[in-house]
């Protein structure tokens, strides 16, 4: 994979400095069709008038690439591990229903300097949304190449000035039977939890999504906002995220404590390293009919490995 | 005999599952992971019409309805069909062959020893399934071997109980199905034992 360096930037492309300065309106108003459609996606029109039928405006394209072939859009968006809709893969696109996204909080609290309820749309706004293209690998074996839209989720903890005790962020994911109605099955301890340690959080690579293939989230993908971590099992991606606690004690994330001999807290992804009950050497890309070697670290060694220096990785699995 | 045009309805809708797999994979509407929709289906179907072939004596003794044993060796024929598809789809087109890592999956994930059980007790049930077999053994061998096949549908639970994530639903729902068939044979076995 790589990450392009800026390149010399054309005159075509430097942005008129009227309209830059006054980029907040561009952004407002291109922010209206996104929660216009997101506000018609929660009455019975849901079906016709989907937010993820509208595309993301003013996307910086190419970021981050992979060079292989990106998974298809019907792929994506129907074969999901989501079990707030439905343990099956088919449920989460079938089980969406009336999903109300707006408004939708993030309340970000604990060791932070700025605490707050934040409105989603307020943490989105002054991002510059970028195309992502990260590889996504499944605990169980499963991989795809998936072009997020979103920002490094670095922006959004520097702007909440974690204090100097904060050695963890927990997520949690909204926690609601009635528009979710796989929480009303104990499958796992709802709400959805999840952790990073504060410098896996700070990684450009760690971003906030709130699109795919330049269009909005689909709900079964975890709209309206989500984490995604590629050099870690992609369980570790939580959806639909509600809340981020600046922590100074390592969290328990909700497969960890379901099945903790299986699950760790970092899942980084190891090859050499198998699930208790499976093996972890290789790894179906959807897609594709030959499995394939799985990569240290979902091939993104080069850029992560030094975040593990010196850990035994078995252990710390 | 109004067997006869029954048995050729039950062949036919045994044999939906595969037709529905084949149909689909051709047609490429078996969803993001075909190799993993074929191995789930042609797993479940394949416990299923063990549930449904261990469900014969117990369908007779409570209905008196004496020929159902009619159609109990179709189902546990088309049984063992749907577990050498899956076994099939496992060794071929999950693992491409590959012995070693083959070996090393049987003894390592239990799952996988669980499942290796069953359809290793189920094939010697279905080479043994022919009349010719019944007479060469003995109805009393041939009765003894053939519960083995409490063994396998056993196993089969297990194998699917310890293959999932954390959904248990389905795999203990099949439990609780064997569990009552088993237990209602035991229960009979008592009963008669204490009688005579």
């Amino acid at each position: 994979m790589l990450i392009k360096r800026a390149p010399d930037v054309r005159s075509s492309e430097i942005t008129d400095e009227s309209l830059y300065l006054r980029r907040r309106e561009f952004l407002q108003a291109a922010a209206v069709p996104v929660v216009a459609a997101a506000i018609a996606g929660m009455g019975p029109e849901a079906r016709a008038a989907a937010p993820q039928d509208d595309p993301l405006p003013n996307v910086r394209k190419g970021v981050v690439t992979v060079n292989e072939p990106w998974t298809p859009y019907e792929d994506v968006t129907t074969y999901n591990n989501f079990y707030e809709f439905g343990t099956d893969k088919s449920d989460p696109a079938r089980n969406v229903r009336s999903f109300r996204l707006r408004p939708w909080t993030v309340k970000i609290d604990g060791l932070v300097n700025k605490p707050g309820d934040y409105a989603v749309d307020d943490l989105i706004k002054p991002q510059q949304l970028e195309e992502r293209v990260y590889r996504l690998r499944c605990v169980e074996a499963w991989s795809m190449v998936i072009p997020w839209v979103g920002f490094s989720l670095r922006d959004v903890i520097k702007r909440v000035e974690p204090q100097s005790g904060a050695t963890f962020i927990e997520f949690t994911t909204l926690n609601d039977p009635k528009q979710m109605p796989g929480q009303r099955v104990s499958v796992l301890k709802w709400p959805y939890v999840e952790g990073l340690r504060l410098d896996e959080a700070m990684h450009p690579l760690a971003i906030l999504s709130v699109g795919l293939y330049g269009k909005v989230l689909p709900v079964q993908n975890g709209a309206p906002i989500r984490l995604v971590v590629p050099w870690k099992y992609g369980f570790k991606s939580i959806k639909s995220i509600v809340r981020m606690r600046f922590v100074d004690r390592q969290p328990v994330s909700s497969w960890q404590a379901s099945a903790p001999q299986e699950y760790g807290f970092y899942s980084n992804v190891n090859p050499e390293v198998d699930h208790p009950r499976w093996s972890q050497a290789r790894e179906r890309r959807i897609g594709e009919f030959l499995k394939r070697k799985t990569l240290m670290f979902n091939g993104y060694a080069d850029q992560v490995g030094s975040l593990y220096a010196g850990m035994d990785l078995k252990k710390n699995y | 005999m109004s067997i006869r045009p029954l048995k050729a309805v039950l062949f036919a809708a045994a044999l939906g599952p595969v037709a529905w797999l084949g149909w689909g994979a051709w047609t490429d509407a078996l969803g993001a992971n075909p190799i993993e929709t074929i191995t789930r289906e042609t797993g479940t179907w394949t416990l299923r019409l063990l549930v449904l072939s261990l469900a014969i004596t117990p369908l007779r003794r409570l209905t008196g309805w004496n020929d159902a044993i009619r159609f109990r060796r179709m189902l546990g024929l088309f049984a063992f069909f749907y577990g050498t598809l899956h076994l099939l789809t496992y060794v071929w087109l999950d693992q491409f062959f590959d012995g070693a890592a083959l070996l090393k999956d049987v003894y390592k994930r239990p799952f996988i020893t669980a499942g290796a059980t069953a359809f290793f007790v189920m094939l010697p049930l279905a080479l043994t399934s022919t009349a010719g077999m019944i007479r060469r053994l003995g109805g009393r061998a041939w009765r003894r071997l053939h519960q083995l096949v409490y063994l396998a549908a056993i196993a089969g639970v297990v194998h699917y109980w310890w293959l999932v994530k954390a959904d248990i639903r389905r795999p203990r729902t099949y439990a609780l199905l064997l569990a009552m068939l088993l237990g209602y044979r035991a229960f009979v076995a008592l009963r008669s034992r204490a009688r005579a």
